[in-house]
């Protein structure tokens, strides 16, 4: 019976790729072992390799076709004694294949090396990269043309417009250079800027950041790429006693303007120490600025304004975001002012503040929410400190019922510091308990049913906003 | 497992100064710079003697780190680096200031936690700056202002001047991991920087035996391929010889070199140190045989450079400089209430977190 290959997953994240490349032709005798096709995606590239011998029946989906979605079946390998004619009996059996990256290997535990056979991806909470809807943003000039781009590009503009403005800014991490960025980030930095300025370290985050923090004081502006955030807690004295304290213990003398960035928050799949939300535990610190954008106009923005800013900040990010596409204003110098919250979507029923991977659950559950005749008024808060607690408390007298989301734990997460500034400032107009949807009090399980236990989902979001509704 | 003694480890402290063996390899100063190592030292020693005072009295609050012993090192490199060089350091660091010209004044101030203290009384004893100095402070987490300095060098690389950065540390912190993480990159990049360590026999209570695997900290370097050198850090001609060599080293685009100097702290770990962990008699001993402004006044006067009276006239001068800044940073106002809320943010003044 012939045997399907298909298309397969290069990370947990990975929904959909480019076949670059096909090896070897229908008709060609195959081997186990033998490199059959190339598939790329943004962010790395990978041979596919033949796990049964035979003959190469048939191709089903030819070289340089783009967005092949994971597990499609792109092609048949006929066993001994078969010939084409097997081929129009449909279907055929399944096998795994056993794919080969072809990227050098970088962190052992970096999610983009776990490459297993192709399974049906169990991400419940992925949906397909998409258009996403168009998001208000405000202040933008009439007519501002907008383009379409995923977060990722976004970032990566944002970083090479501002190291053409200023010299002093420069790139430094784990495979930012050579690799590209181990979320491919940094694509092209490297090319565009120099070794000078785009610098990959050694395996050393938590030196790695202090030299960052040494060459701010002496009047740079590092951008220091942490592989993901889980990794900088090796850093954490750095960060915080270093960066954020040096001013203060200076008197205003010194300045630390540096901007540290990289994926925060539960990618798919990768478990408990790959999996944490730090936007609490950051925010919790005098000194520091801290950032999580949910679009790419946002991500465009503030990290130009983060940038610029003559403050260490701390800019998280989030790999399943990377890949998905919002519109962003075409200006040469688009600029997103830090402390601003911005209205996602306006509402009168209830207020739902959330950021980064937050907002996509906010933003499905108030469609869901819309279905039910609740109108839900979606705050993006983008920047955690300073926190606008202004537009928050404006919205609550609007709307007197608050639901947080965040995909960090509950016990003194940011929703608990969003519940005490709403009792604080806008008690008397609360007509329910602000309440907290949250990841689970819990390590990040890694199998499937329980990962997706263990995050907040739209339902969740959904059943919270009801529940203040007293629906 | 108590293996090592104060005692032994005192004895292989004193065996270890080459000044006790070889002091005649040691480059003389000429006349000029005898006095003037004589007069900065001293401001350093009196410095730290009214500072002890003024702790005792209740005006210095918290930690307080004397340096009292070490004067030689700071005073050595300082003559050996240029201005645009930067000094970095941990919370020992009153020498360090003092050395690199900053206002004693101000830095006792900072002391008494006044307004007109260095950091406005913000910081405190281990935390002070100076960009006017080159100073970059002033850091308390033990080992950490070892990439920092790292940093400082790779900014001169990046700006490709030819500034050095001194990044000095102690034994103690010689076994924090980042300063190995540092090691590594300053060589892979060839950083300009001078990586002193200051050992002073003990961190905190335990010796260097007690602590330390391998008890030549100039070799610390060798598995990155860093050159090291162990410096009598009680002669300030000794330091100020290895403090040329290691500048022109890192000048001429070699990377990054390590000084260990062997020197000794007289005085406790901190203010409210138990002196239980060596005995009196090996603090006598270095005080009266290898004291470094003894040494330096003892030239001075077998050589004649200077006169007794000559001395006595620097020793009244320093002792003015010193009450005067006693004065200042015991009668400086405190700091405004409103400071609270200053210099958390750049760009910032009052509460912004809010």
């Amino acid at each position: 019976m012939p045997i399907q290959i298909l298309m397969p997953a290069l990370s947990p994240t990975m929904e959909k790729g480019n076949l670059a490349k096909w090896h070897k032709k229908e008709g060609d005798p195959v081997k186990t072992g033998d490199v059959i096709a190339e598939i790329e995606t943004d962010k790395a590239t990978m041979e596919v390799e033949a796990v049964d011998d035979g003959t190469l029946g048939k191709i089903l989906v030819p070289e340089g076709t783009n967005d092949v979605a994971v597990n499609t079946p792109i092609a048949m390998i006929l066993g001994e004694g078969e010939d084409a004619s097997a081929l129009t009996d449909g279907g055929g059996a399944t096998r795994a294949h056993k794919p080969a990256p072809t990227a050098p290997p970088a962190k052992a535990q970096q999610p983009e090396m776990q490459v297993e056979p192709a399974h049906p991806p169990a991400m419940p909470q992925v949906s397909a990269p998409r258009q996403l809807q168009a998001l208000p943003e405000p202040d933008l000039p009439e007519g501002t043309e907008m383009v379409t781009m995923t977060v990722r590009e976004a970032l990566r503009d944002a970083m090479a417009e501002e190291m053409c403005r200023d010299d002093t800014v420069f790139v430094i991490g784990e495979e930012v250079a050579e690799y590209q960025g181990a979320y491919k980030v940094t694509q092209g930095l490297l090319q565009e800027f120099g070794a000078r300025r785009v610098i990959d370290t050694p395996i050393t985050e938590h030196a790695m950041t202090g030299l960052g923090v040494g060459a701010a004081l002496a009047g740079l502006k590092p951008i220091v790429e942490f592989m993901t955030f889980n990794f900088a807690m090796q850093a954490m004295d750095q960060l915080i006693n270093s960066a954020a304290k040096t001013r203060y213990m200076s008197g205003g003398q010194m300045h630390v303007s540096a901007v540290f960035r990289g994926p925060n928050g539960p990618a798919a799949r990768v478990a408990a120490q790959h999996s944490q939300d730090y936007t609490s535990w950051y925010s919790h610190v005098p000194g520091l600025k801290v950032i999580a954008p949910y679009s790419a106009a946002d991500a465009k923005g503030l990290l130009k304004s983060a940038i610029r800013d003559p403050n260490p900040v701390v800019f998280l990010e989030n790999e399943i975001l990377y890949g998905q596409s919002f519109p962003v204003p075409k200006l040469d110098d688009y600029l997103v002012p830090i402390g601003k919250a911005k209205i996602a979507r306006a509402g009168t029923d209830v207020t739902i503040v959330a950021w980064s991977m937050g907002m996509s659950y906010a933003l499905k559950a108030a469609d869901e929410l819309a279905k039910e005749n609740i109108n839900a008024e979606v705050i993006d808060l983008r920047t955690l400190k300073p926190m606008d607690t202004d537009m928050i408390v404006e919205s609550v007298k609007k709307t007197g019922r608050v639901v947080t989301v965040e995909e960090g734990w509950r016990q003194s997460g940011v929703g608990s510091e969003i519940a005490a500034s709403v009792t604080e400032h806008a008690f008397d107009w609360l007509d329910a308990p602000v309440t907290r949807v949250t990841g689970k009090d819990v390590p990040m399980p890694y199998a499937a049913n329980l990962a997706k236990i263990a995050l907040p989902s739209v339902a969740d979001v959904v059943a919270a906003a009801k529940a203040v509704c007293y629906r | 497992m108590a293996v090592a003694s104060s005692k032994s480890a005192a004895q292989g402290a004193a065996a270890r100064r080459p000044s006790a063996e070889a002091p005649a390899e040691v480059p003389d100063f000429n006349q000029e710079q005898e006095l003037h190592a004589y007069r900065r030292m001293l401001v350093i020693r009196r410095f730290e003697e009214k500072a002890g005072q003024l702790y005792g009295m209740g005006l210095i609050g918290g930690f307080c780190h004397l340096y009292i012993g070490q004067e030689a090192v700071v005073i050595g490199m300082q003559m050996a680096i240029k201005a645009g060089d930067e000094v970095i350091t941990g919370y020992r660091d009153h020498g360090h200031m003092l050395a690199c010209g900053m206002d004693p004044k101000g830095v006792m101030a900072e002391l008494t936690g006044r307004r007109g203290g260095y950091s406005k009384g913000k910081g405190g004893s281990m935390h002070m700056f100076s960009v006017e100095k080159g100073f970059f402070g002033g850091h308390g987490i033990v080992g950490a202002q070892v990439p920092l300095g790292t940093g400082l060098a790779f900014a001169n690389k990046y700006r490709g001047n030819d500034n050095v950065s001194l990044t000095y540390l102690g034994d103690g912190a010689a076994n924090q991991g980042q300063v190995y993480e540092s090691f590594n990159m300053a060589k892979l990049w060839k950083l300009p920087v001078i990586y002193v360590i200051e050992n002073n026999q003990y961190g905190m209570g335990t010796s260097v035996a007690r602590a330390s695997a391998t008890t030549n900290l100039s070799q610390r370097g060798r598995s990155f391929e860093i050159p090291g050198e162990q410096v009598d850090g009680m002669d300030v001609r000794a330091v100020k010889a290895a403090g040329d060599k290691a500048v022109k080293w890192c000048r001429d685009g070699n990377g990054p070199i390590i000084l260990e100097m062997l020197t000794y702290r007289y005085r406790g770990h901190s203010m409210s140190d138990p002196a239980k962990y060596r005995p009196k008699e090996e603090v006598d001993k270095v005080r009266t045989e290898h004291d470094p402004i003894e040494q330096v006044r003892s030239r001075l006067l077998k050589k004649g450079f200077a006169s007794e009276d000559a001395l006595k006239k620097i020793d009244a001068d320093v002792r003015a400089i010193i009450n005067e800044a006693a004065e200042f940073a015991t009668n400086d106002a405190e700091p405004d209430p409103a400071e609270l809320w200053s210099d958390v943010y750049a760009g910032c003044h009052g509460r912004c977190s809010r």
